[in-house]
């Protein structure tokens, strides 16, 4: 069963390609950790994922439908680099909002529920931008999860993130995962993401350089993909 | 349905931090006594001579004000990239820029029902003898003035230069909007009922919201996905 | 071969130009009140023609660049709205030398020329946008968007500075009607010329821009690691 069908995706700004024919396919379930330079394109195709912008040809499709629909938005959960949260608006309001632009049945109860699960709900009525760094980390995975995704687009997940909130995406995405989730993350090899992800995506210069299974060799050198697939 | 419920809760959420923080709203409002103030260095202000430009002079006001309004509308969600988020979530980009055309919208009447009280005290202007009329000329033009301004924050959000951009882009396009408002006022500033060419302008007015809210609804994901 | 045709194109312009120029001020007599500066109408109206064709042309070129992202729309767009703006700029300034002379002041706020500065100032706007946006197909998409949005509003900005100007009393300008059939030839005549012209100012602005995008992919491309 096929979570994200990628079929020959271009994208260019003006007359240069920052994207060049990228086709692959996602197997419902799995963890995809999507490699590349700065400047190589995932940030760009990411986008075009979470149907933030249009590709110039090609096209994607997510659990079988049109990646700009309705239905496929409200299946998707995204984290970038900005956290996405109100900062003059209290926690519980800043959940308790996007429980409702996703339609949830008790928008008032999923906010609850994510701010005892992020523990953040003795501080539900503060306004955001009176927390801690790590605090604020905290509320934006609660309102990525929130209306419990089944795929997860994510933007370099880990790296601003501290321990704790680290440790409960973590543990997040295992617990979706289990559940049948898909998950895609743009990362820069770093550990915790290989760790997580069955399968690999290398983009060189707007390139699919490379498409597959982790293997091993891969969690322990990290260089290892770049130097096999990266240079051709 | 479930379309109305998605533009209320943008408006609502809108209009939540506005009130708290009160940012936009204060620079607007203060603004716009300000300029209520030099008009009267401008020209002599006796109540006949208020009263025949009163409508130029309040639509000036309203509209300087307004571009400060504007301006946060979409800048407002920069921060933390709340754009995005929004965007990738199930409301539709049209839903999203009626519900903060529509928080615009009634921060900016906040903004008139403020103002003509002072207008009328500073310049001895009796306001208010049509009030019915008056009250329909606010919503209609300031509605006009929201769409086109909400239309072009998204417009020129990404940009360097924005808080530049904006005034430059919407005035021009507001003339028409402004002129039909200016006309109108005058005349119930001065206690006529529309008659004649009045409800002309009254049919521009009404014309000039539907065809740009029309306009801007269809228009608006392109502006908003790349 | 593309570039015969412009040559082509340039030289019947010159050519029909000089023609016109021969018979307007040789042939045609002077107009009975206005004498020899009434010829200016026939550089005046037909840049009047041209500027609102080539908006025209610009509201069309930017419609199908939304529907199917091909950046030649978009340098057609910019270089006809580029175009349109210097054919407005020579409405208006002919429309003040004119107005100069005839009515002995370089500026009236009639309906005409009010409608005709605010609408060149709403264009103008189109550029100073798209100076402002670095990415060109975010610059394309914006500035398409604003094109539509710019001629809508014409008709408006039109009607209701006429509306509001007319309850002025004004200058008569000139009565269509009244106009004689040779001078009313040459005023059509006279626009052919400037039309090639313009197709030939647009031919090379394009080029220019489909250069200035080949560029700007290199520089991406050499940015890229």
């Amino acid at each position: 069963m096929t979570a994200l069908a990628v079929d020959n995706v271009w994208k260019y700004y003006g007359d240069y390609p920052a994207l060049r024919g990228i086709s692959f396919e996602v197997p419902r379930g799995a963890c995809v950790a999507l490699l590349g330079r700065n400047g190589a394109g995932k940030t760009t195709l990411l986008r075009i994922l979470a149907g933030l912008s249009r590709p110039t040809r090609g096209s994607v499709r997510v659990l079988g439908m049109d990646c700009l629909s309705a239905g496929v938005r409200r299946a998707t959960g995204v984290l970038g680099h900005g956290i996405g949260i109100y900062d003059e608006l209290s926690a519980y309001e800043n959940l308790r909002l996007f429980a409702a632009l996703y339609g949830l049945e008790r928008p008032h109860q999923a906010a609850l529920e994510w701010l005892e699960r992020t523990g953040l709900e003795r501080v539900k009525d503060g306004l955001v931008r009176e927390f801690s760094r790590g605090m604020r980390q905290r509320l934006a995975v609660a309102r990525a999860f929130l209306h419990r995704p089944s795929l997860l687009l994510l933007d370099e997940p880990f790296t601003a993130l501290d321990d704790r909130a680290i440790a409960l995406l973590q543990g997040l995405l295992r617990e979706s995962l289990a559940s049948g989730a898909t998950i895609l993350m743009s990362t820069h090899q770093l550990r915790e993401a290989l760790e997580l992800a069955s399968h690999v995506a290398l983009i060189v210069r707007g390139k699919l350089a490379h498409a597959g299974e982790r293997t091993p060799e891969m969690l322990e050198d990290p260089g290892y993909l770049y130097r096999t697939y990266g240079e051709s | 349905m479930r379309y109305f419920r998605q533009v209320w809760t943008i408006a609502a959420k809108d209009l939540r931090s506005e009130l708290r923080t009160k940012e936009a709203l204060n620079a607007s409002l203060s603004f716009a006594l300000v300029i209520l103030l030099l008009f009267s260095f401008a020209f002599d202000p006796t109540a006949e001579l208020t009263r025949e430009i009163s409508g130029g002079l309040l639509w000036l006001v309203f509209a300087f004000a307004g571009a400060l309004l504007l301006n946060r509308s979409f800048a407002r969600e920069l921060e933390n990239d709340c754009l995005d988020v929004l965007v990738t979530s199930p409301v539709p980009a049209s839903a999203l820029f009626l519900g903060k055309a529509l928080a615009n919208w009634l921060l900016l009447l906040g903004i008139e029902i403020v103002c003509l009280p002072v207008f009328g005290v500073f310049y001895n202007v009796d306001w208010a003898r049509q009030p019915a009329w008056l009250a329909l000329v606010l919503l209609l033009a300031t509605w006009g003035l929201t769409v086109i301004g909400t239309m072009f924050s998204a417009l020129t959000v990404n940009l360097r230069l924005r808080e530049l951009m904006l005034p430059m882009l919407v005035y021009p396009m507001l003339i028409p909007c402004l002129m039909a408002a200016m006309q109108l006022t005058t005349a119930l500033v001065a206690g006529q009922a529309p008659a004649g060419d009045q409800v002309a302008w009254l049919r521009m007015l009404v014309g000039f919201d539907i065809i740009f809210t029309a306009l801007s609804v269809a228009l608006v994901e392109t502006v908003l996905i790349g | 071969m593309r570039e015969k045709i412009l040559y082509a194109l340039g030289v019947a312009a010159a050519l029909l130009l000089a023609r016109n120029l021969y018979v307007m001020l040789v042939h045609l007599p002077d107009e009975a009140f206005q004498g020899a500066i009434f010829r200016i109408i026939f550089f005046h109206v037909p840049a009047a023609f041209t500027c609102f064709l080539a908006f025209f042309v610009a509201l069309v070129a930017s419609i199908s660049y939304l529907k199917t992202g091909r950046m030649q729309w978009d340098s057609l767009a910019v270089s006809t709205t580029e175009v349109g703006l210097a054919f407005g700029a020579a409405n208006l300034i002919s429309g003040m030398i004119w107005a100069r002379i005839i009515w002995g002041i370089w500026w009236t706020w009639d309906w005409r020329l009010t409608s005709m500065l605010v609408c060149w100032l709403l264009y103008a706007g189109y550029l100073v946008l798209r100076r402002a946006i670095e990415e060109p197909a975010q610059r394309a998409r914006l500035s398409a968007v604003l094109s539509i949005l710019s001629f809508t509003v014409v008709p408006f900005v039109f009607f209701s500075i006429k509306w509001f100007r007319t309850q002025h009393p004004q200058p008569v300008l000139y009565g269509e009607g009244k106009m004689d059939a040779a001078y009313r030839a040459m005023l059509y005549g006279n626009w052919v010329p400037l039309i090639l012209l313009a197709i030939l100012l647009v031919a090379v602005r394009m080029k220019q821009e489909t250069r200035r995008l080949e560029l700007d992919a290199l520089r991406r491309e050499a940015h890229t690691i």
